[in-house]
């Protein structure tokens, strides 16, 4: 039974399946419909992957939030990685750019209803996501 | 502000089991617990329950705010209550009531242990009924909203029933859309037209939009995606009864349709959808 | 190491797969699958993942490669069994999977892939 609340540390590929079943306990215990929870799940799956490949690991905290009455699930995935240089061509979509990553963090966004990223060349990467029941 | 004495508190604390007695039996007097939606029995756990937080967050603090940590528990504990309510069928004053009428046996408690200090005891009366009825102010706004969704999921379920999916044919499912669409609305729908055609195998699914007056950005985006989806899971759609209007509203949009087949009326897929699943329809002669 | 198991019945290779696959199991998949098209020279490859739940954009990438590398060698693959939740997240995440065939279940993939032969057959 997960906590509302904690902690993963994201290291290796593995870690990653990891990253995936915390996510969807914490959706299964904030009740969140089926689409949502498997589109946070797919979102969370992309950033945890970022983060083993690019950021050279990282963790992913989970929490549960409230808006009111609504409930919602909030992740955190940082990393002390080499961060990104250009966050804007980042976040357009690099499918066709090769890199791998750019298809991951442009959809994960699509995916989440809030979206926050915070990185910078030498100071790592934040990315918070939120999804609402 | 009024701030709630230690002395009130341990007052409180040194008279609970008459006071709870005197809480629980207004309850009842007022009917609240013998109409059978809920029995005496859980009226006295949630009763107890929500004295045990309540004697718990009690302390000498300014009470002029419930959004402060402290008051957490409670808030979800009333929360929760007040969405049992609704779910029991209660109304929003009788859900309130099991707050308000703390007041009354709170206040006798507090008159009686200050009746030496009148002045102490007003403010003490105040601060008290300062928390009383934020408490129950919270339990009403909680109520309304739990009511709300209620509500709105009532709505998403009488939509799906209003717009069912039809078995058109053997393999071919139809989806009549009616009435404005929002955003919301159309996903739900969407949503299972794709595990209808899941369920029942089908090839193609019509979208029907002839019943639709107008059809904004996001209605169109969205019915795109649907579409998307569905070839994606390995069926395929048809959207039909595209007016000249819709037709336009696409164009201006600059929607790429992506070779998405649009018919104008029901019957024109219909034939299409059985030519593409290998079917044929015969005439006999008569 | 564990593997997934992949299926040979005639000229058709079947792969259903069950588990949540960190990316080192998909890509040890990805070799197995096209070693064995290889060896049995198959026509026809079904993917089964109705059992998926999740399917992120390495996944995604992962079967659009399977079903490119089939096609350099004269296979054809049919991905079935997608549940609607994950269909909508990849249109959502921008994933067309363009070139990847799909079919609703087992049974019409392996239609699709008989339809497939006939066409190529008589072309």
């Amino acid at each position: 039974m997960t906590a509302s609340s904690g902690s993963l540390p994201i290291r290796i590929e593995q870690d990653v399946v990891l990253a995936r079943q915390a996510a969807r306990q914490i959706c299964v215990a904030c009740k969140l419909r089926l689409i949502d929870q498997t589109k946070l799940v797919t979102a969370a799956s992309e950033l945890a992957r970022n983060a083993v490949i690019y950021g050279g690991g990282g963790t992913m905290d989970w929490d549960v939030v409230e808006k009111g009455l609504r409930k919602g699930v909030r992740l955190v995935f940082a990393d002390n990685g080499p961060g990104i240089p250009d966050v804007a061509q980042a976040l357009t979509d690099g499918w066709s750019s090769g890199s791998g990553m750019g298809l991951g963090l442009s959809g994960s966004r699509r995916l989440v209803d809030e979206f926050e990223l915070e990185s910078a060349p030498g100071q790592g990467t934040r990315i918070t996501i939120t999804k609402w029941s | 502000m009024a701030a709630l004495q230690q002395r009130t508190i341990d007052l409180i604390r040194s008279h609970q089991e008459p006071l709870l007695a005197a809480w629980v039996g207004s309850l009842t007097d007022a009917g609240r617990a013998q109409d059978g939606r809920l029995s005496a029995r859980e009226l006295d756990t949630q009763v107890r329950e929500f004295w045990r937080l309540f004697l718990g967050t009690l302390s000498a603090t300014d009470v002029s705010s419930l959004a402060r940590a402290e008051w957490q528990d409670i808030r979800r504990f009333l929360e929760e209550l007040s969405r049992e309510r609704v779910l029991k069928g209660f109304n929003s004053s009788e859900t309130a009531s099991f707050i308000f009428s703390l007041k009354r046996p709170l206040f006798e408690v507090v008159q009686q242990g200050y009746a030496n200090d009148p002045a102490l005891l007003g403010d003490q009366l105040w601060a008290i009924s300062e928390l009383i009825d934020q408490l129950g102010l919270h339990t009403v706004t909680a109520f309304q909203k739990t009511r709300e969704d209620v509500i709105q999921r009532q709505q998403e379920e009488m939509l799906e029933l209003s717009t069912p999916v039809v078995k058109l044919w053997e393999g071919v499912l139809a989806l009549p859309m009616i009435g404005t669409l929002d955003s919301q609305r159309t996903q739900v729908v969407m949503e299972s037209l794709l595990q209808r055609i899941v369920d029942t195998g089908s090839e193609i699914a019509i979208i029907d939009i002839t019943g639709v007056p107008t059809v904004d950005t996001l209605v169109a985006q969205h019915l795109l995606k649907t579409v998307t989806a569905i070839r994606l899971m390995g069926a395929d759609a048809i959207i039909s009864g595209v007016r000249p209007q819709i037709a336009q509203t696409i164009v201006h949009l600059g929607l790429d349709l992506n070779g998405i087949v649009t018919k104008a009326n029901l019957a024109d897929a219909l034939a299409l959808a059985l030519k593409r699943t290998g079917q044929t329809v015969t005439r006999t002669a008569r | 190491m564990e593997r997934i198991p992949i299926l040979q019945m005639g000229d058709l290779l079947l792969v259903t797969i069950q588990v949540d696959m960190h990316d080192q199991l998909a890509l040890t998949l990805q070799d197995d699958l096209t070693e064995k098209i290889r060896s049995t020279s198959a026509r026809g490859v079904l993917i089964d993942i109705s059992a998926l739940d999740i399917v992120d954009s390495f996944i995604g990438r992962m079967i659009a490669t399977i079903s490119s590398l089939a096609r350099i060698m004269d296979a054809t693959t049919v991905v079935v069994g997608m549940q609607p939740a994950v269909a909508i997240t990849l249109v959502e995440l921008g994933l067309t999977l363009s070139g990847v065939r799909t079919a609703l279940n087992v049974e019409r993939g392996m239609k699709l892939l008989q339809r497939t032969d006939e066409d190529e057959a008589s072309s």
